[in-house]
């Protein structure tokens, strides 16, 4: 998954609903672990800006 | 001078942490806040609406945070009919940067440590139990020890992921929102509008809380599941040009509203969750600072007895969900299964509703009329409405 950083205003919400605890809040910037990420599509989803998009592992 | 240990260490200085440690200071405990960001109340991420009646069991009135006050709430139905409402009381669109500033003075005024660009980083364990946060402050890394820890981070909720609670809410149950404040525009400074309709806002509402004459909070809250082809910015872009063409936009700010019951597990041996990171939110309105507030008291009273009593386990903290649910968990538990009804709502049954409060004499429209009405012939929620305006009114 990737975050598009410019358009990421770091809200949490995608952290709300990531059931595989992939999403990482820290230093006001959001990372997704690719490791932990079960590719559901919750966070792509309810990015109130749509910042996050799939791209290949 | 900050301290290494606390009994309590609240995480998040809005609302929710700063009346948690308020109470807990005042009951004799020692308690430090950390805040992220560089002050309390930054950033903004809130249309700012609160009830009279539900912030002054916690705070004097001051001029200073209130913006505009609010008599009339107007409910708009996807055909465009309007009804309007007068009798559900006082309330005032805030300047939260100034009202969550006096909060959290409030708790240091009673005693509370307060530091900011303070980021929580991890929980710290010994023998398998919470005894402290790990933080960064500035660009250093230091560790507080505590009895307590006190997550009230938000809707992130790191907090609790980290004591190992389940945080998660379903797409359903949180409202992904976007809002603009509208400069150079005309609005009812005593009103507040709410639009709904599935083509408007589907599953939530869009909402024109005015700052003043000139000046307001416009934003909307989808559905999360509904979100998927378009998103709340698409749709509130195009009720702006719809409805202020003209308008400037000075503030743009995006975010995720719980609309969830609260999360079953909001304690923990040594951790407790408030506010929005315990999803402590109407699930109707998503209006979060009251029920914030008084679950925050609580929990925090609970934190000073646990610290008099030596007690930090959740047998004891238990104490807190317990009362929480007596005073208006059960009631926000109500809401929220009148929200997965609200959910599924045809554009057609809200102009029915619409159409019947308009109907209704001014002096005897109120929410409760409203929420009847729009449970009509569901026998099961009907003993709801009536049940939860008993137990306590809807916030």
């Amino acid at each position: 998954m990737k975050i598009n950083k410019e358009l990421c205003d770091v809200c949490g919400t995608c952290v709300a609903v990531c059931p595989a605890d992939a999403i990482i809040i820290s230093e006001f910037e959001v990372n997704i672990d690719d490791e932990k990420c079960i590719r559901c599509m919750n966070c792509v989803t309810v990015c109130p800006i749509k910042a996050i998009s799939e791209v290949e592992k | 001078m900050i301290r290494d240990k606390y009994d309590v260490v609240v995480i998040g200085a809005g609302p929710a942490g700063s009346v948690a440690a308020r109470f807990a200071a005042q009951n004799g405990a020692s308690v430090l806040i950390l805040e992220r960001d560089r002050e309390a109340g930054i950033p903004v991420r809130c249309a700012e609406g609160v009830s009279h009646a539900g912030i002054i069991p916690f705070i004097d009135l001051d001029e200073r945070w209130i913006a505009t006050k609010i008599e009339i709430a107007k409910l708009h139905a996807p055909n465009g009919e309007m009804a309007e409402m007068y009798n559900n009381g006082t309330g005032y669109v805030l300047e939260r940067r100034i009202f969550d500033t006096a909060l959290c003075d409030l708790a240091v005024e009673k005693g509370a440590d307060f530091i900011t660009k303070a980021d929580a980083l991890d929980l710290v364990w010994e023998d398998g139990k919470i005894c402290g946060v790990k933080y960064k402050y500035m660009s250093e890394i230091k560790t507080v020890k505590c009895d307590i820890v006190i997550g009230a981070d938000g809707v992130e909720s790191r907090v609790g992921r980290w004591a190992g609670i389940d945080t998660k809410v379903r797409l359903e149950d949180i409202d992904t929102c976007v809002q603009y404040t509208l400069s150079g525009i005309e609005v009812d400074e005593n009103a507040c509008d709410f639009f709904f309709g599935n083509e408007v806002s589907p599953g939530g509402y869009i909402w024109i809380f005015p700052k003043s004459r000139t000046t307001a909070n416009v934003g909307i809250g989808i559905a999360g599941h509904l979100a998927k082809e378009k998103g709340p910015k698409e749709y509130l872009d195009e009720f702006v040009e719809k409805h202020f063409p003209n308008a400037n936009i000075n503030y743009t700010v995006y975010g995720g509203v719980p609309t969830a019951a609260t999360l079953k597990e909001i304690v923990k041996d040594n951790i407790m969750l408030v506010g929005d990171a315990a999803r402590q939110v109407n699930p109707i309105t998503g209006g979060g600072i009251v029920q914030a507030m008084i679950a925050s008291q609580i929990a925090g009273e609970v934190a000073a007895e646990a610290v008099k009593e030596k007690k930090f386990d959740a047998k004891f903290l238990k104490k807190y969900p317990k009362l929480w649910d007596k005073k208006l968990g059960k009631t926000q538990k109500i809401t929220f299964e009148l929200k997965e009804k609200f959910m599924t709502m045809t554009d057609e049954r809200f102009n029915n509703i619409v159409a019947f409060c308009q109907k209704i004499p001014r002096d005897q429209f109120s929410l409760k009329t409203l929420f009847t009405e729009a449970v009509k012939g569901d026998p099961k929620l009907m003993l709801d409405v009536a049940k939860s305006f008993i137990v306590s009114k809807l916030k």
